[in-house]
């Protein structure tokens, strides 16, 4: 059996990096998390602007801090919060402390200001740093993998070369027994005849199409009849006409095994096998919720050239042509445009397997080897209060 | 596959990708006879591989991408202008 080298943790669960986050529940404690970031080296702080003021959204961005805490690639985690805030952070460190024991928490205006706050943050983040240092990585199958499957600033040719060759690599991972999870609803318009029906379940299938129209539900309703047209000028340029041609390419990376469950938001996860999350289609947003339901690995196509990484999660750049891999040096792992000039999808699919192997054991992608962490986006879609 | 001027993905399709840019008279040979093409086409966007009358639905990977919104002709650049998906979002 194949296997790569991972960091067993306390849950049973696999991690392939050993992060240390510092995530303020509220955009009002990100000064603090960001004063610990900068005294600690090998500490990420989740900038965000959420955690107040949006109550609609307040279960799922719960959901998401929580969970990106009990990612398996996160080794200690520090909560950061206000006090006054919507989403309050002593609750959600205890959830995660049942998974993970490090964790610390402050409340700033509760536990003594932003000095004493950042010191004893300080303190616990350096132990954290050094205990992670120390950690011997050992041989698990790939069956505890969980790739996350995005794709950004698509083209004509991202439904052709990238996102087939990204289904091979899902295929792969499932036939292993991991997990692969395809979101981006507002991406699935227009599936209901191919992806609609990929469910294991007639149940499934259901669930599938319902989440097909609620995102055709919510274009209609914010967009009225340029509904269709739910793509950005750069996926126009570069040749998709309409979000139901988008769709039937960003689909293609999820391969053709069956949906084994469809998730909410940023939920882990209960079964292997492809997975469905509920999302937009808003790179950074969606990789947020990739991050939150587990995902260790996220594996994203790219028509246009999007380098953005994430700030806790190794993501891979797959260019759907060559013209932008050799545009931008360095910023994209993978060229699936060779497609085009005779090479085998088969053989870019195994070259993406591979560079997944190499980096579940430990090498670093374009995004990460850049910093190009960016920031914590998360998903709203209410008024702000 | 080898280098071609452009690729159909599925054979039901009734559009063509272009994997270079196409001038006007440019000559594309299909399985299915020559198609010259009637206006420019940029790189990676469509060119209609037979006559698509309005209201027909524009096939690509095998399903309607949307609907002629005026009658399109084979060699024709396929995109925004002439196409209209909003009768399948089902709302």
């Amino acid at each position: 059996m194949e296997t790569f080298k991972g960091y067993l943790r306390p849950n049973g669960k696999v991690g392939i990096r050993n992060y240390v986050l510092i995530i303020p529940t509220v955009s009002c404690a990100v000064g603090v998390a960001q004063m610990i970031e900068r005294e600690v080296p090998g500490t990420v702080a989740l900038i965000h602007g959420e955690g107040c003021a949006k109550r609609p959204e307040r279960p799922m961005h719960i959901r998401i801090l929580e969970n990106i805490g009990k990612n398996p690639n996160t080794y200690g985690v520090l909560y950061i919060g206000l006090g006054c805030e919507g989403i309050a952070a002593r609750p959600i460190a205890e959830r995660v402390r049942k998974e993970n024991p490090n964790v610390f928490v402050r409340v700033i205006q509760e536990d003594g200001g932003t000095l004493r706050v950042k010191e004893e943050g300080v303190r616990f983040a350096r132990r954290m740093v050094e205990e992670a240092s120390r950690l011997i990585p050992q041989d698990f199958p790939y069956s505890k993998l969980t790739v996350g499957l995005e794709c950004g600033g698509s083209d004509a040719l991202s439904g052709i070369t990238a996102n087939p060759a990204i289904g091979y690599l899902s295929d792969w991972l499932v036939a292993q027994g991991g997990r692969t999870i395809l979101t981006e609803t507002t991406e699935f318009t227009g599936t209901q005849d191919s992806l609609g029906r990929q469910g294991a379940t007639p149940e499934i299938c259901r669930q599938i199409c319902d989440l097909i129209q609620s995102g055709e539900r919510h274009a209609v309703e914010v967009l009225g009849e340029e509904a269709a047209y739910v793509i950005s000028p750069g996926n126009m340029e570069g040749g998709i006409s309409t979000i139901q041609e988008k769709s039937l390419g960003c689909i293609r990376k999820a391969g053709y095994s069956p949906v084994a469950q469809v998730v909410d938001h940023g939920e882990i996860p209960t079964e292997q096998g492809l997975i469905i999350m509920d999302g937009p289609g808003y790179d950074t947003e969606s990789m947020t919720g990739l991050c939150a339901g587990g995902a260790q690995i996220t594996i994203f196509s790219t028509g246009r050239g999007n380098p953005i990484g994430h700030p806790c999660m190794p993501v891979v750049k797959v260019a759907s042509n060559s013209r932008v891999f050799h545009a931008m040096p360095g910023d994209m792992d993978i060229d699936a445009g060779v497609i085009l000039e005779g090479v085998e999808l088969k053989e870019v699919g195994d070259r993406i397997i591979g560079l997944i192997k190499r980096v579940a054991n430990g090498e670093q992608t374009a995004a990460e080897k850049r910093n190009q962490g960016g920031m914590l986006a998360m998903y709203t879609y209410s008024r702000t209060f | 596959m080898a280098r071609t001027k452009y690729i159909k993905i599925q054979k039901e399709d009734n559009v063509l990708v272009a994997l270079e840019p196409l001038p006007e008279g440019e000559r594309l040979r299909t399985t299915e006879g020559e198609i010259i093409v009637i206006t420019p086409i940029p790189i990676y966007h469509k060119v209609a591989a037979r006559d698509i009358a309005r209201d027909q639905p524009v096939i690509k990977y095998g399903a309607p991408i949307g609907f002629a919104s005026g009658d399109i002709q084979k060699g024709e650049h396929v995109h925004v202008h002439n196409v209209d998906a909003s009768a399948l979002m089902k709302g």
